[in-house]
């Protein structure tokens, strides 16, 4: 079990997704920076939140064309399981990994708060160890969350199952006012046609145990360090 | 040889910031705005003298990196 976590210049959670991961599998996690051009053998890989490169250009475009990137897209490409986080989704969308993109949040604010989602797809690395249909308490801290792609694509999501989180009310009921960002058709995370690449704007590694004030976020990487031991 | 960039979002994209400008507009009481939309506008000097082969690299630029063509559109102008 070796699971790697990416940084970035202007990455903020990566060392949250660090330890959460070491206290939940009571493994060590690598940190490989974005410069290198090689990822050593990963079990599972993270590309956490943050403000990579500021920003600058469009969230997460700059890191989707950085080094290691490449080696991530092979890695994916075989199968190795990859999760996008807040930032980390947006930089999946810019290199392609995963469809549409992550527009300015609808209200235009800075959205840091809990919500409730849904899972919708269990049969991903980060999702099995969930019911489908169970809701989740995690919080979002993102000014650009608001998913779009057009509608063939969001109609090809649809179709192959690929929509794996959708913001709900406490009661699961999908709903305006459960919508943080203005995201389309709720979403708030989705998966690879082959199921191993999985981005959401929720973070996770925040909440993965009772002193953090909940531990709905654990699943994800429970499920995904179960594969790989 | 320079290239101007303008990146835009595609007409049937939502822009909230374009939507907060024009409803900033008419609270100054400018009126008759039917809408404005916000874009990006990247100037790019380049060692390239030849206009059709900087016109090819500066596009290619826009494809792999300048613009997300998911949600934007790109316009290339090159001048001397």
């Amino acid at each position: 079990m070796n699971p790697t976590v990416i940084v970035f210049p202007g990455s903020n959670c990566d060392r949250d997704s660090k330890v959460a991961i070491e206290k939940i599998s009571g493994q060590p996690v690598q940190m490989v920076w974005h410069g290198e051009t090689e990822l050593p053998p990963s079990s599972l890989i993270v590309i956490p939140g943050g403000f990579s490169y500021g920003d600058y250009l469009r969230c997460g475009a700059i890191a989707a064309r950085s080094p290691i990137m490449r080696a991530i897209v092979d890695a994916a490409n075989t199968g190795t399981p990859v999760i996008g986080i807040c930032n980390g989704f947006q930089v999946l969308c810019e290199c392609g990994l995963l469809p549409g993109v992550l527009m300015r949040n609808a209200s235009l604010k800075f959205v840091c708060r809990d919500v409730h989602v849904r899972v919708e797809q269990t049969a991903t690395p980060f999702t099995n160890t969930f019911q489908r249909g169970q809701v989740l308490r995690m919080p979002v801290a993102h000014h650009d969350g608001n998913y779009f792609a057009d509608e063939q694509t969001l109609q090809q999501l649809e179709d192959d199952g690929q929509i794996v989180f959708r913001y709900v009310a406490p009661d699961g009921a999908p709903s305006p006012s459960a919508n943080p960002n203005g995201s389309q058709g709720n979403i708030a995370g989705i998966c690879s046609k082959q199921r191993n690449v999985v981005g959401l704007m929720p973070h996770p590694e925040r909440l993965y145990e009772a002193a953090l004030g909940g531990s709905d976020g654990r699943g994800l990487f429970e499920s995904a360090l179960a594969l790989a031991a | 040889m320079k290239a101007l960039v303008k990146v835009t979002l595609k007409h049937g994209v939502l822009d909230p910031q374009g939507l907060a400008i024009s409803s900033a507009l008419s609270g100054l009481g400018f009126t008759g705005i039917d809408s404005v939309r916000q874009g990006k506008w990247i100037e790019i000097e380049l060692a390239e003298t030849d206009a059709t082969a900087a016109r090819a690299a500066v596009e290619n630029m826009c494809e792999q990196l300048l613009a997300n063509t998911v949600i934007e559109t790109y316009a290339v102008e090159l001048v001397e």
